[in-house]
């Protein structure tokens, strides 16, 4: 169930990228993209067969954008907090996986295979009723909101695949790198710190940041078990709005094109520095 | 059976642990239903989704510049965007778009919300197939391409013999992976109330109060469905290999 | 143009006349025109670079012409709405770099185009196909996979995939170029042999003295133009222009 090295097939999988290099798309398209949204407003307002006192649906938008954007923001530091929780965590899960002792090994891997197969979304409710609503370390009581609950259930694949990341990127470090480090007597902990880490580091950079880009889109899960960030925000501005039906397509349109004006400059750089980190055998 | 559910039954009274899709009929009903629903979404949308990647992979070696655009546009878009907001987005937003159904018990939606889930997801997954079976075409070398071209093979006839087939044995790990976190991703329906696993499960725990008990069957489930799905794809890697390249 | 006048085998099997061609700012054929004979084998010798592989990919219209003309048994190769497929199947080509499909088996390899493209009968093809691969002495290696031959095995393949579509011509393009020292051979008295049948043979090589052994004509190209043709005995003994001169000196 891991990412298995390529099959030495003739051919190589060419690097992903983000467009043909004559045709790439820019920020100016996710601009584009933005009114294109307003465009559909303005027609599901003009669809719209409401009283004419009902205020314009830009406008709407534009009156909620402050609180919208707020939340937005919201589901941005859920991401850095889960992403950094998740690293961290996923970091020393890794280690384990590339121990020489087997038990140590089988543990963690099961361990990353348990948390990387499960559904994002089934983690999180685990995170949700499982945790506690506050943690009593002897005298010391951190309260446990929703929110951190959610930082936590979701740093758990972020964790497991950070894992992976690394094994990944330590099992396609050629052996004899590890042999040269070997017969110039390195002790075991420096050939991985000084020897096989700093040439993992490249490697796993832009699988870790498009793992970024995943987790980003996932925050919005935490709506689902009640967290108020963007998208529990804008079910309560339709509410508000008095449940227009005609509102949301714009509404999620317009939340659709935060974060892919957030995620799609991540996703081109990702794919710069893969072309430029590409593993020359 | 009788005895199994009774066990069960026991097992509750005396441990406390209540697995209530065991040994009462109703939960068992309602759990295997949500598992049935996964299933049927999950290979919909796996279907659907490779087709979209087929069709898309094709259409980007279109010689029209703006064939080319609209299909990275769309894969840009449903690869940067949060496939929930997707799923929202079509499911509240287009629907109301479309005309309803005039229906015996009163308007009806045209699509259920398990037709939009399937939508949704065999879209999202669909972006990334497009791009794993275009970098496959792209890795097979040109002067394959030519080789059956100078044999008389037209365009088309060499992408149906020889250069899919190729491409579709380079890009399966890839396609593997995808298609793992799209089955994963099917626990979004749970969001527009398409009774699958998840939202039978959530159904269960509220009524029964054991979150931990089904939390853990939940994840062993689709800990076994993955892994089911994981074989599948491996025994087809293998059946596809290519003798005398695979290292295995 | 091409339907005017039909071929006859008295007629040159092959006509180029003054073709010329260009990638981007560089020339690399300059006016080219050369005859063969049914039943001819031809060598192109020259440096690397020099327009030689050029020259044969236009004779199938794998690499489009400029200017000039290119005529293989009265088909117009330069012509606007050119039948591929009436010209391919007069032509095999085999690769440098053999270019078997790598999904399937070497008889499979050789029955593909008959079927899918011919659209002829599989008993039929089959039967023609083993008798080709026992030709090329690969009997037993009908089943196996290109990944499990060798190149010159493979080299031998290809050429059986070419003969299979009964072809009237046959271009090599550098085939035993990337072939071990020891295997060049078995790929060259598998060429030997179809010339020896009568087969129409155009071949850029840089085996020397199979062009002596094998060719009854050779061209010597540079820059894009042929600097110097004839007989082997000929050109190899007595070289005329000081760029053939320079060349043979340093190959041979």
């Amino acid at each position: 169930m891991t990412a298995r090295p390529m099959p030495a097939t003739p051919f190589v999988l060419a690097p992903p990228r983000a467009g043909t290099p004559k045709l790439r798309l820019r920020l100016w398209h996710g601009a584009a993209l933005a009114m294109l949204v307003l465009l559909s407003a303005t027609l599901a307002d003009a669809a719209s067969t409401g009283p004419a006192a009902r205020a314009g649906i830009l406008v709407i938008l534009l009156k909620w954008t402050p609180l919208l954007f707020r939340g937005f923001l919201f589901n941005i530091l859920i991401s850095v907090a889960s992403m950094t929780i998740g690293t961290i965590l996923g970091g020393a899960l890794g280690i384990t996986l590339i121990s020489l002792l087997p038990p140590v090994r089988l543990a963690g891997s099961v361990t990353m295979q348990f948390f990387r197969n499960a559904p994002w979304l089934v983690l999180l409710f685990f995170a949700m009723f499982l945790l506690p609503f506050q943690l009593r370390i002897g005298p010391l009581v951190i309260p446990l909101p929703d929110w951190l609950k959610a930082v936590i259930g979701l740093s758990l694949p972020v964790m497991a695949n950070v894992a992976e990341i690394m094994r990944g990127a330590v099992a396609s470090i050629p052996s004899g790198q590890w042999e040269a480090a070997e017969s110039l007597a390195f002790k075991r902990r420096q050939q991985v710190w000084s020897i096989i880490m700093p040439q993992c580091i490249k490697r796993m950079l832009p699988p870790w940041m498009n793992l970024y880009a995943i987790l980003t889109m996932s925050t919005v899960l935490a709506s689902i078990v009640g967290v108020n960030e963007v998208m529990t925000l804008a079910g309560q501005v339709s509410a508000a709005e008095g449940g227009r039906t005609d509102l949301l397509t714009p509404l999620y349109g317009y939340i659709m094109v935060w974060f892919f004006l957030y995620a799609y400059p991540i996703a081109l750089l990702t794919t710069r520095l893969e072309r430029r980190f590409a593993v020359k055998m | 059976m009788q005895t199994i559910a009774a066990w069960f039954h026991a097992l509750y009274e005396t441990t406390g642990i209540n697995l209530t899709i065991i040994y009462d009929a109703f939960d068992r009903a309602r759990f295997i239903n949500g598992f049935l629903v996964t299933i049927e979404l999950s290979v919909i949308c796996i279907f659907f989704s490779i087709v979209i990647g087929i069709v898309g992979a094709w259409l980007q070696g279109s010689q029209l510049v703006w064939t080319r655009r609209i299909v990275q546009a769309y894969i840009q878009l449903f690869r940067n965007t949060p496939p929930l907001v997707q799923m929202y987005f079509f499911y509240f937003g287009l629907s109301n778009l479309l005309p309803r159904l005039h229906a015996a018990g009163g308007d009806q939606p045209l699509l259920s919300g398990f037709a939009w889930a399937c939508i949704s997801l065999s879209f999202f997954a669909g972006a990334f197939n497009v791009e794993i079976f275009r970098s496959g075409i792209e890795a097979i070398p040109h002067s394959t391409l030519e080789a059956a071209e100078a044999l008389g093979y037209t365009r088309l006839s060499a992408y149906r013999h020889i250069i899919l087939p190729l491409a579709v044995r380079v890009c399966l790990p890839a396609l593997n992976n995808n298609l793992v976190n799209l089955v994963k991703t099917t626990t979004l329906a749970y969001a527009i109330a398409v009774p699958e696993l998840l939202y039978v499960s959530a159904q269960i725990w509220s009524d029964n109060v054991n979150v931990p008990e089904m939390m853990v069957v939940l994840l062993l489930v689709y800990f076994a469905l993955v892994g089911l799905l994981v074989l599948g794809m491996h025994r087809l890697e293998f059946r596809l290999r290519l003798p005398g390249y695979s290292r295995t | 143009m091409a339907e005017a006048s039909p071929w006859t085998p008295d007629q040159p099997i092959i006509e180029i006349t003054d073709i010329h061609k260009s990638f981007g700012h560089v020339e690399v054929l300059r006016g080219i025109s050369l005859k063969v004979r049914k039943g001819e084998v031809i060598c192109i010798i020259g440096p690397s670079g020099s327009g030689k592989s050029t020259l044969i990919r236009c004779i199938n219209a794998l690499t489009p012409f400029d200017r000039g003309s290119v005529r293989v048994m009265g088909i117009e190769v330069g012509a606007p709405h050119l039948d591929k497929l009436a010209l391919r199947r007069r032509v095999g080509m085999v690769f440098q770099q053999y270019n078997l499909f790598p999904h399937r088996t070497a008889l499979q390899n050789v029955m593909m185009a008959p079927i899918q493209v011919l659209h002829q009968p599989r008993r039929e093809v089959e039967a023609r196909a083993m008798a080709l691969l026992k030709k090329v002495r690969l009997e037993g290696k009908e089943h196996s996979y290109p990944g499990q031959m060798s190149g010159g095995q493979q080299q031998r393949v290809a050429i059986a995939r070419s003969l299979a579509m009964n072809p009237d011509i046959m271009l090599f393009d550098e085939v035993t170029a990337a072939l071990d020292p020891e295997t060049v051979k078995e790929v060259l008295v598998t060429i030997k042999q179809l010339a020896d049948e009568g087969m129409t043979c155009i071949l850029v090589t840089h085996e020397m003295g199979f062009a002596r052994e094998v060719a009854d004509h050779v061209y010597f190209t540079d820059r894009g133009v042929i600097v110097e043709d004839g007989p082997p005995a000929e050109l190899f003994a007595n070289p005329r222009d000081p760029r053939t001169q320079a060349f043979l000196s340093q190959v041979l």
